[in-house]
């Protein structure tokens, strides 16, 4: 019996003798690529690639709902973001950004990638460009928000020899890193390709709208840096000198012009919708042969990239999910909007005298106004989704007295009458109640007409636009309105507004200073430009001065470039309910100062550029502060 | 009435909690006693606190000697008061660039304007400071619902670093917080219209308070060109 046991025993000590243990235990891992096999075919450098294309930096994104509204531009609708609206502006630390590990496995792509033998030669050189282009546009991302950094260009390595200080670099001048990014964009516009389809990677064209934004950007810092005198370091990390404008201004047109051109790919303004909103509206969820968008950031359904956007802004009423309408767009971003007849009123509530104005269908308040309006905000009598959004405030009784309700569509019984019916919207606006249009508007740019974008297990895989083709014609326009060349700018202004409604066209004495950027806050709302084009035109701290804002003050100098825009504002809309009157189931408007909004925000001039961390500079003391700070 | 069932179900858990409560004892050594040295005081011109707007001019507090730097925030109230709980020590004190309705005073080369402060105990240290415009002999009055200000201006700086008035503002709100972003009526002169810097007057006419309130609280501040921060005088509860 013993023996039985004992033979399986030596046997198996036999067989698990083993031979060779190096080659046993030292086997490559299944589940990682080694450095070697990365760069051996076209598809892993992509997707390596892809990483670094993923981690992008935009201060406005549809990733993240709230960094496109901002700055008064919107109210947010959610009962965690009323404290925007409570203080009185901005920690010198907003908008930070420091990621040079970013930018070290860029350094570290381009030195294998330019090491790299088994590749293509064609495909070599795309991979380099694109990889350039996402470094010089995180120097970009960093230059707009901290002013000059220093400049690394090359993987640096730390040799654990006790003194760290060769790797301490200082500060670049703004002017340099602006160079830098210029440069870059020449460097690799020829060795990208000219191709409008492409829209995910980097093409010519994107190389190109980059560098014309740089310079403009640049150019606008140059000139209009001598109003805020505070706002500079005389060893030039901050501040450009004023006598490099014009050499910025030239190049920002020159490579503007070279899309214009067709030279980068045929790129044209998106034309395809005969109804003017719902065509600007299309830009941005339409991904069949767009023409006008050059550089996205793509989502994918059933991908597993895909955001919630649509969720988080959808019309409350009837929505997919039980949230939505967070972004509200305010009064003063929607009397913004200029009338057909190229000139600003606000919207008209009440006539000369006061008295209130009646309008048949709620919408009609909105007739006869720049299209970009309906296509960009949501209105009061508008549908998505095909439903009708639910937006009215109340009835307004015979004797002036408000009939509303305090919860999403209420319902009271009217005097005279016996049965109970609705009188709020179901989607409000109801003060300081979440996801309900409390501005009186929601926001339509971005949001998703496709069914299932506003549930939370689809998700929705509309693009974010980064660059485009409008913003290259308004590039181009403020460009040589600055040099002197007014008719080209009217010119390429007049395309854009045309594509909107505003057929008549502007002269060349029209195009003044405040014209461009009111162009700029209408056509590239909540975009995330409002912020940079804030600062680089100084106007920021005079926009947002810190005083609070009044009834009569929000109708003041609409399309002033430096109009107050320190609180948001809403429109509420009322139904008449008077059966004796001709004014009977007719809407009036109110202008409304919304309670959840106490502060007026404060733009400082410590926060032209953001504040560097204590801890950059305790790791490295060649890094001198921000003005102000 | 209780089954002894239950009695020993709620003996398990009060052992339970007993034997939690002896994990979570803290050890007296790991924890740091808290600080308790408070160092305050003013912001002053010839010992005159200057009033600023509330929650928007602060002092840097630095402690080096502890490897790294971070600065202590210390704000300072609209009376012109700040106050900070430290620990004992060696503290240099600056104002942030540009910060404030005034110019810091520059000692000698090597200090500059910083202020060295040795803290051992509570500490009073004013804080001596050059203003461009000084607010004196503020004199609020009211009725009808309106506030009326008389004032005189001091041009305190008067060389090369000299800056004009972009305006003066009577500011009037329900409550003493009285700023640019927390008011119900503000009145503005511009400061070309400023003829006489001795002579100053601004009225405001308040609009319905809901509740109804019988007084409001005013204050007048002074815009420097160029200079972010206003200068403003006390806040002074008017009689409607």
């Amino acid at each position: 019996m013993k023996k039985i046991f004992y033979i399986p025993v030596f046997l198996m000590l036999l067989l698990s003798w083993s031979c060779n243990d190096d080659a046993f235990l030292d086997r490559p891992p299944t589940s990682i690529l080694s450095e070697e096999q990365i760069w051996l075919d076209d598809s892993q450098v992509l997707s390596l690639l892809g990483n670094l294309y993923n981690r992008y930096y935009d201060i406005g994104t549809v990733k993240d709902w709230p960094s496109l509204g901002g700055f008064n531009e919107a109210f947010f609708s959610n009962a965690g973001s009323y404290g925007d609206f409570q203080n009185s502006g901005w920690n010198l630390d907003s908008w930070r950004t420091w990621d040079y590990t970013y930018i070290r496995e860029i350094n570290l792509f381009i030195q294998k990638c330019t090491a790299a033998d088994k590749l293509s030669a064609a495909s070599k050189d795309r991979f380099l460009a694109e990889a350039r282009f996402l470094r010089a546009s995180y120097y970009f991302e960093l230059v707009k928000r901290m002013g000059g950094v220093p400049l690394i260009l090359e993987p640096l390595t730390y040799d654990f020899g006790g003194d760290p200080s060769y790797l301490q670099q200082p500060r670049a001048k703004e002017s340099e890193i602006y160079d830098f990014i210029i440069s870059e964009a020449e460097a690799i516009k020829s060795k990208l390709p000219a191709n409008a389809t492409e829209k995910s990677r980097v093409t010519m064209a994107a190389a190109l709208a980059m560098e014309a934004r740089a310079a403009i950007y640049a150019a606008s810092i140059a000139k209009y840096g001598v109003n805020t005198p505070q706002v500079t370091l005389t060893s030039g990390e901050v501040g450009i000198p004023a006598t490099m404008a014009t050499g910025y201004y030239t190049k920002a047109l020159a490579a503007a012009k070279e899309i214009i051109s067709g030279k980068a790919g045929a790129y044209a303004l998106y034309t395809k919708k005969p109804d003017l909103s719902e065509n600007f509206a299309s830009i941005f969820y339409d991904k069949a042969n767009n023409s006008e968008v050059i550089f996205v950031d793509d989502f994918k359904l059933k991908s597993g990239k895909v955001h919630g956007f649509t969720i988080s802004n959808q019309p409350r009423y009837g929505a997919e999910e039980e949230e939505g309408g967070r972004i509200n767009p305010s009064l003063n971003f929607v009397e913004a909007f200029e009338k057909l007849d190229n000139t600003f009123a606000p919207i008209p509530t009440t006539n000369a005298a006061g008295t209130p104005l009646y309008y048949t269908n709620q919408v009609d308040i909105f007739a006869g106004r720049d299209a970009r309006l309906a296509g960009t905000v949501m209105l009061p009598g508008t549908s998505f989704k095909g439903r009708a959004v639910d937006i009215w405030a109340g009835f307004q009784l015979a004797n002036g007295t408000i009939l509303s309700g305090d919860d999403r569509g209420a319902q009271k019984t009217l005097p005279g009458k016996t049965v109970p019916e609705q009188v709020v919207g179901f989607d409000g606006p109801i003060d300081g109640f979440e996801f309900t249009a409390q501005s009186g508007f929601y926001l339509r740019k971005y949001l998703d007409p496709v069914v299932g974008s506003g549930q939370r297990g689809v998700q929705s895989e509309v693009w974010f636009v980064r660059y485009r083709y409008a913003e290259v014609l308004l590039n181009a326009a403020e460009a040589a309105f600055e040099l002197g060349q007014t008719a080209d700018a009217a010119g390429y202004m007049n395309q854009v507004r045309a594509r909107a409604g505003l057929v008549t066209p502007l002269k060349a004495s029209d195009v003044t200073f405040d014209r461009i950027v009111h162009e700029r806050r209408v056509e590239l709302a909540f975009e995330g430009h409002y912020l940079y084009d804030m600062k680089r035109w100084r106007i920021a701290h005079l926009i947002m001065d810190g005083n609070a804002i009044n009834a009569a003050d929000l109708s003041k100098d609409l399309g002033k470039a430096t109009k107050r825009n320190t609180q948001p504002w809403g429109l509420w809309s009322y139904k008449i309910y008077d059966p004796a009157s001709q004014n009977n189931g007719k809407w009036i408007y109110k202008v409304i100062r919304l309670s959840r909004v106490t502060g007026a925000d404060r733009f400082q001039f410590g926060n032209y550029y953001t504040s560097i961390a204590d801890e950059v500079i305790n790791n490295n003391p060649k890094i001198v502060r921000n003005p102000n700070q | 009435m209780f089954k002894r069932k239950d009695i020993m179900k709620i003996r398990f858990q009060l052992f339970s909690l007993l034997a939690l409560s002896v994990v979570f004892t803290s050890c007296e050594k790991d924890n740091f006693t808290a600080p308790k040295s408070v160092l305050s005081g003013n912001v002053v011109y010839k010992g005159e606190p200057i009033g600023v707007e509330y929650d928007q001019v602060r002092l840097q507090l630095w402690q080096p000697g502890f490897g790294k730097l971070a600065a202590i925030d210390a704000p300072v109230s609209q009376t012109g008061s700040y106050s900070a709980v430290l620990f004992d020590g060696n503290y240099k004190m600056v104002f942030p660039k540009g910060r404030g309705p005034f110019m810091t005073i520059q000692k000698d080369a090597s200090a500059k304007d910083t202020l060295y402060v040795k803290l051992a105990g509570n500490q009073q240290l004013d804080v001596e400071v050059l203003p461009y415009y000084m607010i004196r002999n503020a004199q609020f009055s009211g009725g009808e619902s309106k506030v009326n200000v008389a004032l005189k201006l001091e041009k305190i700086i008067t060389d090369v670093n000299a800056k004009a008035i972009e305006r003066v503002s009577l500011y009037v709100n329900k409550t003493e917080f009285v700023a640019r972003a927390t008011n119900i009526v503000v009145t503005d002169v511009a400061g070309a219209d400023v003829k006489d810097l001795n002579s100053i007057n601004l009225t405001a006419t308040v609009p319905a308070i809901t509740p109804t309130q019988k007084y409001v609280f005013a204050r007048v501040g002074v815009k420097i060109k160029d200079v972010e921060d206003m200068v403003f005088s006390p806040v002074q509860k008017v009689q409607l």
